[in-house]
């Protein structure tokens, strides 16, 4: 099954990893977890593609407006790039450059999300008298 | 995407750390720093290249464009 693939790369390179940083070679280490990141996540990339696919099937059914919806799929991409980095530099004990990342994505959330905050209050106000 | 990029980079890694100490005792430090940033350099040109796919994956599937 892929779960038991992804927890045996997880857990080969999570020793490679602790093996590299005894050798006095932290940066390497780093390396590693990020490779090992890269390919996990690209082992279940069409597994999210169906996800993804099915859920624009379903949203096109209804009668909500696509645009919505591919917003929230764009901040859904956003928040998992910013996760994944500000995770690699938290590991390398850099907390300033995580946080800086993540201020980042949520002002870039933020002005994703406007418009339809907007499309809201113009909905609001043609509803009350 | 394979499984063996780990291991190439792991073994990299310690080929490189026991060069430095071989080098470190042999007298020849500079020669050992060398090497070590070489190897640096040659693991982070491959996780580059890896971490470039892995983004663009990710800007077809979210439609980030």
């Amino acid at each position: 099954m892929m779960i038991i693939s992804i927890v045996g790369i997880g857990i080969i390179s999570t020793v490679l990893a602790v093996l590299l940083r005894q050798l006095q070679k932290p940066e390497l280490a780093l390396l590693v977890s990020l490779a090992t990141g890269i390919i996990i996540f690209s082992m279940i990339l069409d597994k999210l593609k169906y996800v993804i696919d099915v859920l624009n099937s379903l949203v096109a059914k209804t009668n909500v407006e696509f645009a919505y919806f591919s917003v929230i799929i764009k901040i859904i991409g956003i928040a998992y790039i910013a996760e994944f980095g500000a995770q690699i530099s938290k590991d390398a004990g850099e907390e300033a450059i995580a946080s800086k990342i993540e201020l980042g994505a949520k002002v870039i959330m933020m002005v994703l999300a406007l418009p339809i905050l907007l499309a809201l209050m113009d909905l609001i106000t043609k509803i009350l008298p | 995407m394979n499984i063996d990029l780990i291991f190439k980079i792991a073994s990299i890694g310690i080929l490189l750390s026991i060069l430095h100490t071989v080098l470190d005792k042999a007298g020849k430090e500079e020669f050992g720093y060398i090497t070590t940033l070489v190897g640096v350099v040659i693991v982070f040109g491959i996780v580059i290249g890896l971490i470039s796919k892995l983004f663009n994956n990710i800007k077809t599937l979210f439609q980030l464009y």
